[in-house]
């Protein structure tokens, strides 16, 4: 009866924490400016099923895909064995399912094993390609502190919780062998892929009490391992398991080539053009050309930087990062998210209203150097398993940059004033347009 | 050699005349030396398809995509209104270019400014003019040459146009290679993002290097560009591994042309 209590207390704890850093998560989301990513749902749906559902864009680079298609099954089958657990926990049953589903119980739990299994290899895989292989990606400069140690903690974790649901599976196979286990009075064998192998090795010739402590320590230890990762999601590139779904669904969906269109310019240029054109009132908000700090961004650019998992493909792929510029897409991403995190910290210390810091992600964050390395390529967006877009962040603060700040290099002003001219980049007279044609 | 016919659109409209196509030229094809030679190879084979087309001549200014790219949206705006009068004025419905730049900066950024054309890139154009028959390419000087692609990013990533231009040089009867890093996964020249008008930052390698690297390490006899930027920058990287004697750096459109003599 205590223990049920005990469950309940926990699992309420648990919840409702993680729900509270969710919504607070939301609200530093919504912060961004507003952006139409609801059309056309069918072919969302469809974008949804191929790309985060089904890891399509991972499998451009097969053997992490294959490792990484491991701990993502695992981690979705091993859901229903979760729900067992709570519903155990709750009602004071043990293994509640299996008395109904049968052979279908044995088959379904061996399979969660066999993933189990898997899974275990593709984390150690992952553990020494990160600190033992250093995979070039995943050992660059941006890593460096928390991120790596984030990483780590993540792979550390899945190990822990892989190794409770074998202490869980193996005690109590142990147990049923003597007709010890609460699943069944007599005795017998659970039948399962891998603990009934592994259990009899593991814990064989143990005494009662002692299965039935271990037995416990991997059914709690699972349960508190799945409470604990849910709760860490929200202060960790690990967040993309939930993430990388509304992420790619509200995906860009037009070509990568397009860009935006400022629509504040466009009235400016109207005016311009016409001073008795009609434009639409503004909204009384000060106008900013481009992007200076977060909330400068679209809130899909603010959702692109929590699902990022920090996989750094974008970075790998990107010829400035490749030929030893300073910019990293993946970074200009990790940025946005500290930053948007740091101004998430500072409205509920200020009772939600944001109090000026005197900081702003171009700058403190993000240098000018980085933004103008960019050729604008669209190999990080390409990249992106998870459909994230570096690309329009860097434009938009160039943006900024240029256009609030006149902060163009003198050869991009040149640039400029010769397009503005002589209609081409370079100094040569309109009137000589079809000269080639001559020569 | 037969003399380019190149009318412009002033010149049509004042015979009462429509043309199937403008062709935007863009500046580097009007300007740029090297680049001009793929524009002159380009209206050859317009001129030998029999294809009725025009040119802005010196009512054609630059989209401003070097512009936009760099941050400046005013004056992209300001470029693409004034484009955009002088293209609905003639009341333009296709457009051709040989410019990546100005092929994505037409078709997808002008429609919400009120310019709205179909546009196609030469290699499109030529792929349409084979389909049709209106060229034809049995082999020709480039039969049996080891030619790679470099894909523009504008065009491939940009606008998911992989296979024109490789489905062009197939009639070359050449031997076409890959590189590891093509089509949706090719590398920049370094040109793009208005890289072309400015010195790069601080690095280890500048990226036409490692990009001319990678197609020299195929042992080509051609790189095939698409694009008159990384025609640009390719050409200056097989400089920089004192290659020009071996390997030629040709657009598309160059190869069609010279392989049929034109």
């Amino acid at each position: 009866m205590i223990s049920i209590l005990i469950f309940i207390l926990f699992f309420s704890a648990g919840s409702i924490f993680f729900t509270l850093n969710v919504l607070k998560v939301r609200r530093n989301i919504l912060l961004g400016k507003d952006i139409n990513r609801k059309d056309n749902p069918s072919e969302r749906w469809k974008i949804m099923t191929l790309v985060a559902l089904g890891q399509k864009k991972m499998f451009e680079r097969p053997i992490p895909a294959l490792l990484h298609l491991f701990l993502y099954v695992a981690f979705i089958i091993t859901q229903i064995e979760l729900i067992e657990i709570i519903c155990d926990g709750v009602l004071g049953h043990h293994r509640m399912f299996r008395p109904s589903l049968g052979s279908f119980y044995t088959f379904l739990v061996s399979f969660i094993e066999v993933l189990s299994v898997l899974a275990f290899i593709g984390t150690i895989a992952f553990l020494s390609r990160r600190n033992l292989l250093k995979v070039p990606r995943l050992v660059k400069s941006e890593l460096n502190g928390w991120p790596k140690l984030d990483a780590n903690f993540i792979l550390l974790g899945e190990i822990t919780l892989i190794c409770f649901i074998f202490m869980m599976n193996g005690a109590d196979e142990v147990l049923y062998n003597n007709g010890w286990s609460h699943a069944s009075e007599s005795k017998g064998t659970f039948g399962l892929a891998i603990s009934s192998h592994l259990g009899p090795i593991l814990f064989g010739g143990m005494s009662e009490s002692s299965l039935h402590i271990i037995e416990r320590i991997g059914w709690w230890g699972h349960l508190t391992m799945v409470f604990a990762f849910l709760n860490y999601l929200p202060y960790s590139k690990h967040f993309h398991i939930l993430l990388a779904f509304p992420n790619v669904y509200f995906s860009n969906l037009l070509a990568k080539g397009k860009f935006t269109n400022l629509e504040s310019v466009t009235n400016e240029v109207k005016l311009m053009f016409d001073p008795s054109a009609v434009v639409p009132p503004s909204d009384g908000a000060p106008m900013r050309f481009g992007a200076k700090d977060v909330t400068d961004l679209s809130w899909k650019q603010l959702l692109d930087s929590y699902t990022c998992t920090e996989c750094g493909r974008c970075t790998s792929s990107c010829p400035a990062n490749i030929t030893g510029k300073l910019l990293s897409p993946r970074k200009i991403m990790m940025d946005t998210r500290d930053r948007l995190m740091e101004v998430g910290k500072n409205m509920d210390a200020n009772k939600g209203e944001f109090k000026d810091d005197g900081k702003s992600l171009l700058g403190d964050y993000i240098t000018a150097e980085e933004l103008w390395a960019c050729n604008s390529c669209n190999a990080c967006v390409q990249e992106c398993p998870v459909n994230i877009d570096p690309l329009s962040i860097i434009i938009d603060m160039r943006r900024f940059l240029v256009m609030e700040q006149s902060a163009a290099s003198t050869e991009l002003n040149m640039m400029f004033t010769n397009i503005e001219n002589n209609g081409a980049p370079w100094q040569f007279s309109q009137a000589d347009r079809l000269k080639w044609k001559d020569e | 050699m037969n003399e380019l016919k190149v009318p412009t659109m002033a010149e049509f409209i004042g015979r009462g005349e429509v043309p199937e196509v403008l062709f935007w030229v863009g500046c580097a094809g009007s300007f740029d030396d090297r680049a001009k030679k793929i524009t002159k190879a380009i209206v050859k084979i317009l001129n030998h398809a029999n294809v009725k087309f025009a040119v802005l001549g010196t009512e054609e200014s630059c989209t401003g995509d070097p512009a936009k790219r760099a941050g400046n949206e005013f004056l992209f705006q300001m470029q693409a209104m004034n484009n955009i009068t002088v293209l609905n004025g003639y009341e333009v419905k296709k457009i051709v270019t040989g410019c990546p730049h100005c092929y994505n900066t037409l078709k997808n950024e002008y429609p919400s400014l009120g310019g709205n054309y179909e546009v196609v890139h030469h290699t499109q154009l030529i792929q349409d003019l084979l389909n049709k028959g209106r060229i034809k390419i049995e082999g020709g000087s480039f039969k049996g040459k080891k030619i790679t692609f470099h894909d523009p990013c504008y065009l491939g990533r940009g606008n998911d146009i992989y296979e024109a231009p490789r489905e062009v040089m197939v009639n070359l009867e050449a031997e076409l290679m890959e590189m590891k890093r093509s089509k949706a996964n090719g590398l920049c020249c370094g040109a793009g993002g208005a890289q072309m008008f400015k010195e790069s930052e601080k690095g280890t390698k500048e990226v036409n290097v490692e990009r001319t690297e990678e197609a020299l390490a195929l042992n080509p006899d051609v790189i095939a560009v698409g694009c008159p930027f990384c025609n640009t920058m390719i050409t200056d990287g097989v400089k920089h591994f004192n290659k020009e004697d071996k390997v030629k750096v040709l657009d598309v459109a160059e190869l069609i042309a010279q392989a049929k003599d034109l």
